[in-house]
């Protein structure tokens, strides 16, 4: 199939912000995630665990607390003091509300969803009513001494506990009274600290209020007495969330040390119907602290300062013991942070608040498979471009010529033109932006660097005609009558007369670019698109899916390719169904008309057409067959599917040339490199 | 916990209770099934767990059953007395009353009491008693008069004390009561006046009674709501025979019933601590069925009988019987002991994959599902029609039943092939609680029959690895009491959750046991194979050196005493080499150090053990560790070895419990001084383990930064 000089490129620093808040949602079986730079993502647990929507952070937005209410509305609160929705069709943000009582720490929907409740800096609980489009102030409950760190609503919605520092106060909502304030040792193992912090509380229907503080502890209460029932200590550092399952036969708390303890509600002796809260089971899935959990019916959620997040099905709850039962964890994001000039072969990468251009080393040398080749000329950086503004970047985009950038946050659009001179490079910024063009989801440059395509909110489209230093609207493709669905992924075909624009749930759209006008729409599959790409000269739309399955719709004709319907008939092999990490970029041999190079976090695939079809009984991941054997055994163990599997965790693949090949690498020991020390555990001795 | 399921109610026959309630309620010799004697004409034996009758059984008309009748176990006859003299004995084959035995006695019947293991007694209304047999041998003997005119007879009970029949009955006249207490076998009559104490005025309502090892506990519910408690001597002193002694009631737990009720209370006696009160709560209130454990005085579980009931409370088995409105209704009850490992579940880690049958992971879940099926299963047994459905679905159930019932029976080696049976058939969900049950059958016979002791079927179920020892608690006291070693250790090995009093009894009893008789018992070995034929010739100098573990003494404060060590080095080889006891003996002294504890429940019990049995053990444990210390990883060698740690922790916990002792002894200076040393080295090996873990961070840290220089490269790459 052919040998590449590839260029492993190990220089793009980008550490994953820490996870503050998750959130599940039990009707879609959503998962909302919030990390420290106060991005926002949204996880479909149905469709593989894809990423299918994230709103960029924020600098001043820290999040503190996120969660779902009526329904499907999502809601988060920080520690800027505002209550913040978030649109899910358009990927905005709805609007912001104050507060007024300084930072929030903590916040929780009701269960009916209809009220919210934030814990406040200063000591106040609020409720607000939750209103169509808007959210509503309605009182105050009693002022506590000091800032409100957790809160957990009564299942019946008539009480609340709210936890502290010192003590957890149980609030009667009707009246706003507190009723009870249960005090919490201080003690840890026999020396008195000075605060002793609770960072989570969980209201059960009978009453109980369970507790976990920064003593190690894990309390149940008595919230009719106020009295203390169970005491389990189970970390030496603060226990920091809790989270408890629909039914209350089960709860997960995770501690500053990285350890997840299942709770779970046992039968004292076999057969009677008394029963008792049970620590079960420790998992250890994490270095650093676990901020914050979250209970599906089926699995137990964990994230937390070293950026990952842990999925880690109950096996008792999991009816088929299948590849879903396997632990989930998910590192990196589910899009593209990474843009390449093929012509200048440079690489762009993204950062929160950053861009950073870089241009490839070149060599002279060849070799054979495995070499590393001697460098003549290193890769350079080459830029540096820092955004203004406390947002963050959405996204960001190179043209093939090299001489365009292009990146968006939330409020801005920003187009950059690149002047080479031998070894300088000059900017200069396309200062008068068209009012409409000023949020970005996707942006992207035809092959010709002639034309940008941008994907705004609202699910327009855009076309602009870029000039010498300045642009020229073309035109709008606007969205579907009814639809506000936001477009997040775009292809254009390489003779750019096509272009592929994909949602998060609605089919794939075919626009004619020449004639400005939809030629058609690609039947919606159950799964959502993780990426798309047009072929050269046969202008097949190759479309990944979550679910890892490939489809081929020929643009022209209007219809699935035959290879298409072969591999759907004869069905993917069952080792690719299993892959954890959806496909994030597919592209073409320019010469080779057969294949198809995709890749996803952990493996790089040229798929040759031509090939027959690998079936479950041959092997998938076929490593380099020893050359003395003859061709007869070679064409016979030979197949489609060409794997790769020595670039991981790979962030970016594409093809520079029809013999070169870039390869984005971000090993996890850099990024773990790059964190906070995890508390430090003694080995040897006690 | 004490609780209270689901009621039943046996409604298929409508009783014709008379104001008074039913006449009585009686075990018969089947398990689950009861008699029923209304106060008309009519006794029914039921079968509780259908709901069910099996049989009923009527007097003529004009005739008129004044004593509830009873099943006589030894023969399982049923007896019942109508019109106060004449005794009526048939069978289940009977139909009709008419037709079967009768006996006319010349005195008036009170009650015929009945229970497991002796024959039959009857009660006389004028306080005389006589065994069933003699009676029925001349049933118009003379009876003689007991009681005064004026006494009434108002309740009874019956006891086996010490294998010994005593009845005791209670009789009032003019406001005061008199309890009398029969030994049946030494003809011995004490009669006691029942002193009220402060409150005169009451009046007894209700009365029970339970055995307290040399007492009869009589409790008795005043009409002031309040329970009292009453000592009577069960063998009064012999100079006061026949005297008319008093005894005095003390306020067991206050007011719990409305004094001033419609229906009389009533009160039974469960277990110990547990009394079941019926009666209303509140003078306004429905009438109750409550728990109350008497040692704490707390209410444990209530039950509220809307439609009122008889007054009347019997207890058998795990069933409370109360006439709630017009009908029958049966309350099981349960009160299990609560044990932590029960709730926790434990488990030992077995190294070898190959033998164990468990899955990887504990599945917290299904236990409690097996519970939920089982119940709902006993819900649906109550329509009929489902429950054939059930039967064919569900066959493993008879077969454990079955098991039971042949273990309650059969011979030894009969029960031993039956269970062998049982093992191999197909195992289900609840497989370890039918073991269970097994084992605690089996023990149950052990109790009853002293010369029944299956010894190779207990060993079978061990070796399920499905039983522990919160599932059979008697199982371990059995094996002391028989000193069976082999299967001590084998319930040390299997067992997860033995308590700490039953482990240092095992201690105790494997120091204690002779070389002789251990000789012949057989033990597994695998703990031990290798290191007690160790190699002798190795030189004393190679070992000082290995047993530093590189550690360097240099600076060592204990010059003294190792000079004082090597003063004698014949000594000091011989206590190393040789292994201080014999193979078999460490082999079950390893299945203790294996076995699990907590260091605060275990220290109590081992202050209790010989100071010279402790010295052995120690010798034995620092033998293990200077083993330990001959090879690098520190481990013993052998199939499933203690580890260091296991033997670390036990020298440290005999030397906390025991040190004041083992300081005095002569003979343990030596192995004090050298346990000394030994220490002091560990505690250099973790400061230095310490300093070299920094080390490696660093070099780790250097590693990485290497590893960064490489962040850009240009390699060549074949697909085919």
């Amino acid at each position: 199939m052919g040998e590449f000089n590839v260029h492993r490129v190990r220089f793009f620093n980008y550490v994953p912000s820490g996870i503050r808040c998750v959130a599940y949602n039990n009707q879609s079986n959503r998962l909302a995630v919030s990390r420290t730079d106060g991005t926002v993502e949204i996880y479909n647990l149905s469709a593989n665990y894809f990423q299918e929507k994230f709103f960029a952070g924020h600098e001043s937005r820290a999040t503190e607390a996120l969660c779902w209410a009526k329904g499907q509305r999502l809601f988060s609160a920080g520690l800027n003091g505002e209550i913040i929705e978030y649109d899910l069709q358009a990927l905005n943000i709805k609007y912001s509300m104050d507060a007024f009582g300084g930072p929030i720490w903590s916040m929780a929907a009701s269960p009916s969803g209809s009220q919210l409740l934030v814990g406040c800096e200063d000591g106040s609980v609020k409720l607000f009513q939750i209103i169509p489009h808007k959210i509503q102030f309605e009182r105050n409950f009693d002022r506590q001494k000091s800032r409100i760190l957790s809160l957990s609503w009564h299942p019946s919605g008539t009480h609340i506990a709210a936890g502290s520092i010192d003590y957890i106060s149980v609030f009667d909502v009707k009246s706003g009274n507190t009723i009870h304030k249960m005090l919490v040792d201080r003690q840890y193992m026999g020396v008195s600290k000075r605060k002793c912090i609770i960072w989570g509380v969980a209201f059960l229907s009978d009453g109980t209020v369970i507790s976990v503080d920064s003593a190690g502890k894990v309390q149940f209460w008595d919230s009719a007495t106020g009295t203390l029932v169970k005491n389990h200590l189970i970390a030496n550092a603060d226990v920091q969330s809790i989270a408890v399952s629909d039914q209350e036969d089960s709860f997960v708390v995770g501690t500053a040390e990285g350890t997840v303890f299942h709770f779970q509600l046992v039968s004292v002796t076999s057969n009677s119907s008394e029963k008792q809260w049970v620590r079960t089971k420790p998992f250890q899935h994490h270095t650093h602290d676990v901020r914050t959990v979250a209970h599906s019916p089926t699995a137990l959620i964990s994230g937390g300062t070293d950026t990952h997040l842990v999925i880690r099905p109950l096996m008792e709850k999991v009816e088929v013991k299948n590849y879903d039962a396997a632990l989930r964890k998910i590192t990196f994001p589910h899009r593209r942070l990474i843009s390449c000039s093929k012509k200048r072969q440079l690489l762009l990468f993204q950062f929160s608040h950053h861009l950073d251009l870089w241009r490839l080393g070149t060599t002279v040398a060849t070799g054979k498979h495995g070499d590393t080749l001697p460098l003549s000329k290193d890769a350079d950086h080459l830029l540096h471009l820092k955004t203004k503004g406390p947002e963050n970047i959405i996204c960001s985009c190179i043209s093939p010529c090299g001489s365009w950038i292009a990146y968006s946050t939330a409020s801005r659009f920003f187009l950059c033109q690149l002047n080479y001179e031998h070894d300088n490079i000059s900017l200069q910024r396309v200062s008068k932006m068209p009012a409409f063009l000023h949020s970005a989801l996707q942006i992207l440059f035809s092959e010709d660097s002639a034309k940008l395509f941008v994907a705004s909110n609202q699910g327009s489209l855009h076309i602009i005609q870029l000039l010498e230093g300045s642009l020229k609207h073309l035109h709008t493709f606007q969205a579907q009558s009814g639809s506000v669905e936001s477009m997040c992924l775009l292809a254009v075909s390489p003779d750019g007369n096509w272009l592929a624009a994909s949602g998060t749930s609605a089919g794939v759209h075919v626009y004619n670019v020449k004639r400005l006008k939809l030629h058609c729409t690609v039947p919606a599959y159950n799964f959502p698109v993780t990426a798309l790409a047009i072929a050269p000269n046969t202008n097949n739309l190759v479309i990944a899916h979550s679910d890892q399955q490939i489809f081929e719709y020929s643009i022209p004709d209007k219809e699935y390719t035959d290879w298409s319907r072969t591999i759907q008939k004869q069905g993917f092999h069952y080792l690719w169904l299993q892959r954890d990490t959806p496909i994030t970029h597919i592209s073409f041999h320019p010469k080779r008309p057969m294949h198809i190079l995709l890749h996803d976090a952990y493996m790089f695939c040229i798929i040759d057409k031509s090939l027959p079809l690998p079936n479950d009984k041959t092997l998938l991941y076929n490593p380099l067959p020893p050359t003395n054997e003859s061709d007869v055994i070679r064409r016979r163990t030979t197949h489609a599917f060409k794997i790769s599997k020595i670039y991981k965790p790979l962030l970016f693949m594409d093809l520079l040339d029809e013999r070169t090949l870039v390869a984005v690498e971000r090993p996890l020991d850099d990024i773990i490199a790059q964190l906070p020390p995890p508390i430090k555990k003694k080995k040897f001795g006690t | 916990m004490a609780a209270l399921e689901e009621e039943l109610t046996l409604s298929a026959v409508p009783l014709c209770a008379g104001p008074d309630g039913l006449l009585g309620v009686e075990q018969s010799d089947k398990t689950d099934q009861f008699l029923v004697t209304d106060s008309g004409r009519t006794v029914i034996l039921y079968k509780v767990s259908d709901q069910k009758p099996l049989g009923s059984w009527s007097v003529k008309q004009g005739q008129i059953i004044t004593c509830p009748a009873v099943c006589n176990f030894q023969t399982g006859e049923y007896i019942v007395v109508h019109d106060n003299k004449v005794l009526r004995l048939w069978t289940n084959e009977d139909v009709n009353l008419d037709k079967v035995f009768k006996a006319t006695l010349s005195a008036e019947v009170y009650r015929i009491h009945s229970i497991q293991g002796t024959e039959p007694l009857v009660l006389f209304r004028k306080g005389a008693v006589r065994g069933l047999e003699a009676l029925l041998a001349e049933p118009q003997q003379k009876i003689e008069t007991v009681i005064s005119d004026e006494e009434v007879i108002k309740w009874t009970k019956f006891f086996m004390v010490f294998r010994h029949p005593v009845l005791i009955f209670i009789t009032e006249k003019h406001g005061t009561y008199f309890a009398y207490v029969q030994m049946f076998n030494s003809h011995v009559l004490s009669k006691y006046t029942l002193l009220l104490g402060q409150e005169e005025k009451s009046v007894i309502q209700s009365f029970t009674a339970s055995l307290d090892r040399k007492f009869i506990s009589l409790m008795s519910l005043s009409s002031d709501g309040c329970i009292y408690e009453t000592l009577i001597p069960i063998h009064s002193s012999d100079t006061e025979k026949h005297q008319n002694q008093t005894v005095v009631r003390s306020l067991l737990l206050k007011t719990v019933v409305s004094g001033n009720a419609r229906n009389s209370p009533a009160l039974t006696v469960l277990d110990q601590d547990h009394i079941a009160v019926l009666g209303p709560p509140l003078p306004a209130s429905k009438e109750c069925l409550s728990i109350w454990n008497t040692k704490f005085q707390t209410l444990q579980i209530s039950k509220e009988l809307p439609q009122g009931t008889s007054g009347q409370l019997w207890y058998y088995g795990e069933h409370l019987f109360m006439l709630h409105g017009k009908f029958l209704t049966v309350i099981p009850y349960k009160c299990e002991v609560s044990s932590l490992a029960g709730a926790l579940g434990k488990l030992k880690h077995s190294q070898d994959p190959g033998t164990h049958a468990m899955p990887h992971f504990v599945n917290w879940e299904t236990s409690q599902g097996c519970g939920l099926e089982s119940q709902s299963s006993e819900l649906s047994k109550r329509i009929l029609r489902r429950r054939k459905i059930e039967a064919s679905v569900q066959p493993e159930i008879p077969a454990s039943k079955q098991l039971l019932s042949t273990i309650k029976n059969d011979s030894e080696k009969h029960i031993e092939i039956e269970l062998r049976k049982f093992l191999a058939s197909k195992q289900t969900p609840d497989f370890h609680t039918v073991i269970g049950d097994v084992v605690v059958g089996l023990l149950g016979r052990c109790q009853t029959e002293p010369s029944f002791y299956p010894r190779n079927s207990l060993m079978q179920l061990i070796q399920m690895q499905v039983l522990s020892h919160s599932l059979c608690p008697r199982l371990m006291e059995v094996a002391l009491e028989k000193s069976d070693v082999q299967m001590l250790q084998l319930c040390l090995q299997q067992f997860p959750d033995i308590p700490e009093a039953v482990t240092c009894a095992c201690l105790k009893m494997f120091l204690n046991i002779g070389d002789d008789s251990l000789q012949e018992t057989d033990v597994n070995m695998e703990s031990v194979s290798d290191y007690t034929d160790a190699i002798q010739d190795e030189k004393m100098e190679e070992q000082n050196e290995i047993l530093q573990n590189g550690f360097n003494p240099e600076e060592d404060n204990c010059d003294t005493c190792d000079k004082e060590l090597n003063g004698k080095p014949q000594n000091t080889v011989e206590e190393t080499s040789s292994c201080p006891v014999i193979p078999k003996r460490a082999a079950l002294l390893n299945a203790i150090l294996h076995s699990a504890y907590s260091e605060t429940f275990l220290l109590p019990h081992l202050k209790d053990i010989p100071a010279q049995h402790i010295t052995l053990f120690l010798q034995y444990l620092y033998f293990l560790y200077l083993k330990c210390s001959e090879n690098a990883t520190m481990t013993l060698p052998g199939i499933h070895p203690p580890t260091l740690n296991q033997i670390m922790d036990w020298i440290c916990l005999l030397l906390d419990a025991n040190f004041t002792v083992v300081v005095m002894i002569p003979e343990a200076k030596r192995l004090l001084l050298s346990l000394y040393k030994f220490v002091k080295s560990q505690i250099c090996i973790c400061s230095e383990l310490n300093k070299i873990e920094v080390s490696f961070r660093e070099l780790q840290k250097l590693n990485q930064e290497k590893n960064n220089r490489e962040l850009y490269s240009i390699e060549v790459l074949e697909i085919l």
